[in-house]
C-alpha cells in the first residue's frame, strides 16, 4: 500500500509540473526542435512497451491469451478510426467472450 | 462519456488490485490521468517497484510538456495562473482546442476539460463502489488498460516513420526483456533503446 500513496503522490506532483513547465517557463517562445522530437518520440516508446508489457506479460511470463485477442482487436477497431470508447469495448467484449465459452 | 466508462473501469480495477477505497479516488483527484493512473496500475499490478511505476507514468505524460509547449502562448496571466490553467491540458481538449498552424483557443481548452474531470472522479467513485461485484477478468476488463494505450500509441504513429521505428524497437526491446528481468525494467529500457535506434538512424 505505501508503494501505492508513494506513486500517486509523487505523480500527482510531477503530473503538475510537467504540464506547468511549458506555459511557465516559456511564455511564448520555443524549444529546440531537438528536445521536441525526442520528447514526442519518448510518447511512442514508452506507449508500445506498456501495451506489449500490459499484453503479453503474466507474472513475468510471456503469455498469449483471450486478453491478447481483446487487445488485438481493439487495435483493429483502431485502424479502422473507431471512436475510442467503440474500439476499447469491443477488446474486452472479445476477451469476455472468449473465457466464457 | 468515454472519460467516465474508463474512470469506473480504472475503479474497479484499482480495487481488483488492493488499493483500497481511498487511493483510487484520491488518484484520480489529484494525478487526473488516465495515462499515468493505467501505467502506475500496470507496473505495481505486476509486482513492479513504486520507483517503476513512477517512471512510466512519468514518462508515458512527458507528452503533455510538449503539448504545454504549444499552448503556452495561449494561455493568459502572470505565472501562477498559467501554471494552474495549464493543468488543463489532457489529450482530448487540447484536440479539440487546435486550431490549426500552432494556434489554440484557450476557452474551448478549459471548457472541454471541466466537465472531464468531474466525469473522471465522479467515474473512479462509481468504479470502486461497484468493485466487489465485478470479476473483471469476466468483463474482459483487463484489456482496456492495454487497449487504451494501444489507441493513444495508434495516434502517435500516424504522426511519422520516426515514431514507427522508435516504437518498433521499443516492442521488440520489452518483449524480449519480459521473462528476464522484474516487471517495470521492460518498459523504462524501451525507452532508451528507442533512443539509441533514433540516433542511429539519423
Amino acid at each position: 500500500m505505501t508503494a501505492v500513496w508513494t506513486s500517486i503522490a509523487v505523480v500527482a506532483v510531477a503530473n503538475f509540473v510537467i504540464k506547468a513547465a511549458g506555459p511557465v517557463l516559456l511564455g511564448g517562445r520555443e524549444l529546440p526542435q531537438v528536445v521536441v522530437d525526442v520528447i514526442a518520440l519518448l510518447a511512442a516508446a514508452i506507449l508500445t512497451a506498456l501495451v506489449v508489457v500490459g499484453t503479453f506479460s503474466d507474472d513475468g511470463r510471456l503469455n498469449v491469451d483471450a486478453q491478447t485477442a481483446g487487445v488485438a482487436v481493439s487495435g483493429g477497431a483502431f485502424l479502422a478510426r473507431l471512436p475510442m470508447l467503440a474500439a476499447v469495448a469491443l477488446g474486452a467484449a472479445t476477451a469476455a467472450v472468449l473465457r466464457a465459452i | 462519456m468515454p472519460t467516465f466508462v474508463l474512470a469506473v473501469s480504472f475503479g474497479v480495477l484499482a480495487r481488483s488490485l488492493d488499493w483500497g477505497v481511498v487511493a483510487p479516488i484520491a488518484a484520480s483527484t489529484v494525478v487526473f490521468s488516465g495515462s499515468a493512473q493505467f501505467a502506475l496500475a500496470d507496473v505495481l499490478g505486476a509486482g513492479g517497484s513504486a520507483l517503476a511505476a513512477i517512471v512510466a507514468a512519468v514518462l508515458v505524460n512527458a507528452r503533455f510538456a510538449v503539448m504545454g509547449v504549444a499552448i503556452a502562448s495561449t494561455l493568459e496571466g502572470g505565472r501562477l495562473r498559467r501554471a494552474f490553467e495549464a493543468q488543463a491540458t489532457v489529450d482530448a481538449s487540447w484536440a479539440l482546442a487546435n486550431r490549426g498552424g500552432g494556434r489554440f483557443d484557450r476557452d474551448i481548452l478549459i471548457g472541454a476539460t471541466l466537465p472531464q474531470y468531474a466525469a473522471w472522479v465522479g467515474g473512479t467513485i462509481v468504479g470502486v463502489a461497484a468493485g466487489d461485484s465485478i470479476d473483471p477478468e469476466a468483463l474482459g476488463l483487463d484489456v482496456l488498460f492495454p487497449a487504451f494505450f494501444l489507441g493513444l500509441l495508434i495516434e502517435e504513429l500516424r504522426s511519422g516513420r520516426q515514431h514507427i521505428a522508435a516504437a518498433g524497437i521499443a516492442g521488440a526491446l520489452a518483449l524480449v526483456l519480459i521473462p528476464f528481468t522484474p516487471p517495470g525494467v521492460p518498459i523504462i529500457a524501451a525507452c532508451v533503446g528507442a533512443l539509441i535506434g533514433l540516433r542511429r538512424a539519423r
